[in-house]
């Protein structure tokens, strides 16, 4: 898929370096010491949570808000001070913010007209914009005479229009119903895709986050968490938070007992086994530290599995049927409730375990990451 | 060259215009002082902006009140402008400075003000009342109304608004006077014999009040009771309470801001009343807007009439104050 | 629950009533034959003629009407950026003072605005000359600084329930503070521009008090005249006079608020056809 493609494109030209980023409104801080480095061609997108930071640390690559100290370089110029109409990069707002009283290529010629560009090729550029958009046909009309999904692409196609270094994304689907959410995104994707431009998108909704960017940086109080590839940030989580904000997740909370270059051993009070993992840590003996275990990479049986790890009985407690997936819950002896996801690949009906069942529940070692905090 | 860039930018945002200078060394890039001039002009456009309402207002609003204290202290003579300087050269020699006091004793010493004082501060207090007791249940009853007459019913409450207030005052002579409209259908029907006196006394001028700022009361509690929750009743009557108790306990303490919003929009601007105690109320309805009118044009004495404002103001200070309270948290909404 | 909605009606009715029934008896004793004018003897519009006859009232109608454009058209001026500053500039020094002097006129008593701003221009008179005497020009000052806190207020009001992020928007596009203000912000408001500019011309065209205080031997008010004329009683021209102003005013608002209503609908139509075509798709 296109998300793969650009992945492993190689980035080496940095586009935006956020050095050391501190903003305080008054004793709040909003974002406290960001350094992130986003490069050509990337669709990064910053995640986290309401209050999380993360749509004023977008502001700030704006020039909305100023940094109360640290440095933000777009394309190897600082750009702190300099006011929003002064930078190479344009922003795609929540709200869209179309200027209600022009009508979609008055709107989306905006910005070319404030660079002064030959009245020719405003109206070749607006023409392109408006075929990128799909919505050539609606170019007389005023903003509240067109649906929400059309108002989202006049705003994305006003944002490029004068084809900015970068792009700013702020919530872009947010207000759009789910089905067409799920079709814009791939579109966005697209698009991207073909322009070259660099997105960089802020979200709250993590599986947006996955199906669309190149990159992306959780973000925590002022703080970024991580930053990494999606699948890397699925699988490979450093932090517990990381870990439950990014999909669901099996957490068992234990001591290290055993740490070798290439696995370690925890014991659990919650598992009625030892768990090993094979893959090092760079932890104390005794310390404590979390199992993370995702769902679908448990394993549900009514046979005992030969293997003496990573395993313990339960009961089922509760079912939850998705269609394509269904989700069991365990209660395990120790009272810990693990969910396991398993594919539907026979009628629910013929299904073999269920309700009060006594079962097996055991996981490969491979399948498990080991967080500190 | 960032770095100092980056210092002279803090310079100017913490309002230090004057000890920001350019950057003068020569590695100085145009982009550096393009960026300095471009944010310097930048913030003075801003202060531009600002100063021109400001200076407005402090020429035409807050220097004429200074003046008037000042005026406040000095006598009155004959001549133009009737009043003495408070500063001036004696004999050409040492600065005199005379602060004459004897216009806030006369005011003390006289019956006349105090009386008229009282009298506005009663006026103003039953008048308040009597808006709020005809206003409150418009408002509610505008606020329970479907949206659609919601908006037809508003108008008409404005529209009074845009309609000329001396006029709307004027309609009550015709009405109230001894051979008035209301007297002449009451002597038709029988009621009575001989006409009542309605105008000219304290009655005519507390109908006047309510009737003339009857809008501005509805106004803010209707702003105010609109955005009541309705599911809050609801709760109420589930909870089992009566509607009058439901009323009492729930709506009439949670309109509180916009009662008290409407009350001094109505209290404030009737203590300094004057045309409806002068073209409704009778010689023995006192109130200070109308002794300061007749201080200024027919006694022209501006000394006098300086200090019956100031000490108005000194009455309406905390009122006024409280309004401003009220008119900002509004705007925080 | 239907006891209190009867109650309602009832204040309602009585309420409307008691703000309408003395305009309408106005209205219609202006058509009296009689110059008693509470004695009705005829219909007759002989004192409308008279009215238009009267060199007097024309002559301060037309101060009144010179003095309530000018105010106007300056008081929506400043209070569109006073709103623009109280709404859009955050903190500055000098705020608090500020909204002060902003909001203090909206309930000043208007004799003491009246008397304080005669005492301004008299004593600038004395120390730089200027204005030289009262007129319509001390009047209009006097207006504008009344009923811009009014303007202000609309214009701030609006702008609170604007998206800020529509500015953002247009500044981010390469646009100037200034270019956002002309070409953005001051079109989207100007329904509220309308409003104030309106509000502060009715308010001018009312006011008696600050008038009678700021203006000279050749400037009198249509207000003054009136005043002096219902000082010494009613009179049939009065009531004609009255009634031309109310019709004037009721038809200007009720054509705005039909005409605002209108776009509306249309604006709501419009929108849910633009959803229903994107549902087809």
């Amino acid at each position: 898929m296109t998300t793969l493609a650009a992945a492993t494109r190689t980035h080496t030209k940095p586009i935006i370096e956020i050095q050391d980023v501190v903003k305080k409104f008054g004793d709040f801080t909003a974002v406290n010491g960001v350094t992130l480095t986003i490069h050509q061609g990337e669709l990064f997108s910053l995640l986290g949570g309401s209050g999380c930071g993360k749509s004023t640390l977008l502001r700030m690559i704006a020039g909305f808000e100023e940094p109360t100290s640290g440095r933000i370089l777009i394309d190897g110029q600082d750009v702190v001070g300099l006011p929003p109409y002064e930078r190479p990069v344009n922003m795609m707002f929540q709200s869209y913010a179309l200027f209600p009283h022009m009508s979609v290529e008055q709107n989306i010629a905006f910005g070319l007209k404030q660079d002064g560009l030959p009245r020719a090729e405003i109206a070749a550029r607006v023409d392109e914009m408006l075929r990128m958009v799909e919505l050539s046909r609606f170019a007389k009309r005023k903003p509240h005479q067109l649906s929400g999904g059309q108002r989202q692409r006049v705003a994305l196609a006003r944002s490029l229009a004068k084809r900015p270094k970068v792009l700013l994304l702020d919530e872009p689907l947010s207000a759009l119903d789910k089905k067409l959410r799920e079709r814009t995104q791939l579109e966005l994707v697209d698009i991207q895709d073909n322009l070259g431009v660099t997105f960089i998108m802020v979200t709250h909704d993590q599986e947006e986050a996955m199906t669309m960017s190149t990159r992306v940086a959780v973000m925590d109080a002022g703080e970024i968490v991580q930053v990494d590839h999606p699948h890397a940030m699925y699988e490979y989580p450093n932090s517990r938070f990381v870990a439950e904000f990014f999909g669901s997740v099996n957490m068992f909370e234990g001591t290290l007992v055993e740490d070798e270059p290439d696995y370690v051993v925890i014991e659990s009070p919650e598992v009625g086994s030892r768990i090993y993992v094979s893959h090092g840590i760079s932890g104390r003996q005794g310390s404590v530290v979390w199992v993370a275990v995702r769902p679908e990479k448990v394993f549900i049986s009514k046979n005992q599995p030969t293997q003496l790890d990573n395993v313990d009985r339960g009961k089922v407690t509760d079912i939850v049927y998705l269609g394509g997936i269904s989700t069991y819950m365990v209660t395990l002896t120790s009272g810990k409730v693990v969910r396991v996801t398993v594919p539907n690949v026979t009628r629910q009906a013929e299904a073999e375990i269920t309700w009060e069942d006594e079962v097996w529940i055991y996981w490969r070692p491979e399948s498990a990451v080991v967080v500190q905090q | 060259m960032s770095e100092r860039v980056m210092d002279d930018d803090a310079g100017l945002r913490d309002g230090g215009l004057a000890d920001a200078a350019p950057p003068t060394d020569g590695e100085a890039r145009a982009g550096g002082l393009g960026r300095w001039l471009s944010a310097r002009l930048r913030r003075g456009g801003r202060g531009l902006v600002i100063a021109i309402p400001y200076t407005w207002l402090l020429l035409f609003f807050l220097l004429p009140f200074a003046i008037v204290a000042k005026i406040s202290f000095a006598e009155y003579q004959l001549g133009i402008p009737p009043y003495t300087p408070l500063v001036e050269w004696a004999e050409d020699t040492y600065l005199r400075i005379t602060l004459a006091i004897g216009n806030y004793q006369f005011l003390l010493e006289d019956p006349l003000y105090i009386e008229a004082y009282l009298g506005s501060l009663k006026m103003a207090t039953v008048s308040t009342i009597l808006t709020l007791l005809v206003g409150y249940p418009m408002a509610y009853g505008i606020a329970r109304a479907k949206p659609s007459t919601r908006n037809v019913l508003l108008l008409l409450v404005i529209l009074p608004f845009w309609t000329s207030f001396l006029i709307r005052v004027y309609a009550w002579i015709g009405i109230l006077k001894s051979n008035g409209i209301l007297n002449n259908f009451l002597m038709w029907t029988g009621i009575i014999n001989e006409p009542l006196p309605l105008l000219y006394n304290e009655f005519s001028v507390y109908l006047g009040i309510t009737y003339s700022y009857l809008p501005f009361m509805i106004l803010p509690l209707y702003a105010n009771l609109e955005k009541l929750d309705k599911t809050l009743l609801e709760a109420a009557a589930d909870l089992g309470c009566r509607p009058w108790k439901t009323f009492l306990t729930v709506t009439l303490p949670l309109s509180l801001p916009g009662i008290v919003a409407g009350s001094l929009l109505v209290f404030i601007p009737a203590v300094g009343e004057f045309v409806i105690p002068d073209l409704l109320g009778g010689p023995e309805t006192l109130m200070i807007g109308r002794v300061l009118w007749s201080e200024f044009f027919n006694n022209r004495d501006w000394p006098v009439a300086s200090a019956v404002a100031i000490a108005m103001l000194v009455f309406l200070v905390v009122p006024i104050m409280i309004f401003q309270h009220y008119q900002a948290k509004g705007e925080k909404r | 629950m239907r006891n209190r909605s009867f109650f309602l009606l009832t204040a309602l009715g009585f309420g409307f009533a008691f703000l309408y029934l003395p305009i309408l008896l106005l209205i219609i004793y202006s058509f009296n034959e009689n110059r008693l004018v509470t004695v009705w003897s005829g219909f007759s519009t002989q004192w409308y003629g008279e009215l238009l006859r009267d060199d007097n009232i024309l002559d301060a109608a037309w101060v009144s009407l010179r003095v309530a454009f000018f105010s106007a058209t300056i008081s929506t001026a400043l209070g569109t950026i006073a709103g623009m500053v109280m709404a859009r500039f955050g903190r500055f020094k000098g705020r608090t003072l500020f909204s002060g002097m902003l909001s203090a006129p909206l309930v000043m008593p208007e004799v003491i605005t009246g008397l304080s701003l005669l005492l301004l221009f008299v004593a600038l008179e004395g120390l730089i000359g200027v204005p030289q005497g009262r007129g319509v020009s001390t009047i209009t000052i006097a207006h504008a600084t009344f009923t811009m806190a009014f303007v202000a207020v609309i214009i701030q009001s609006r702008l609170s329930q604007m998206d800020e992020s529509i500015e953002e928007a247009a500044l981010d596009l390469g646009a100037r503070p200034a270019k956002v203000f002309f070409a953005i912000t001051l079109p989207i408001i100007s329904p509220a521009l309308v409003a104030g500019w309106l509000l502060a011309f009715t308010m001018s065209l009312d006011d008696l008090v600050v008038a009678s205080f700021t203006s000279g031997p050749s400037s009198t008010t249509l207000p003054m005249v009136v005043f002096s004329s219902v000082r010494l009683g009613v009179s049939p021209k009065i009531n004609a006079l009255a009634t031309l102003l109310v019709l004037v005013a009721a038809l200007t608002i009720l054509i705005a608020a039909w005409f605002m209503r209108r776009q509306e609908s249309q604006r709501e139509k419009e929108a849910a056809a633009a959803s229903a075509e994107q549902d087809r798709f």
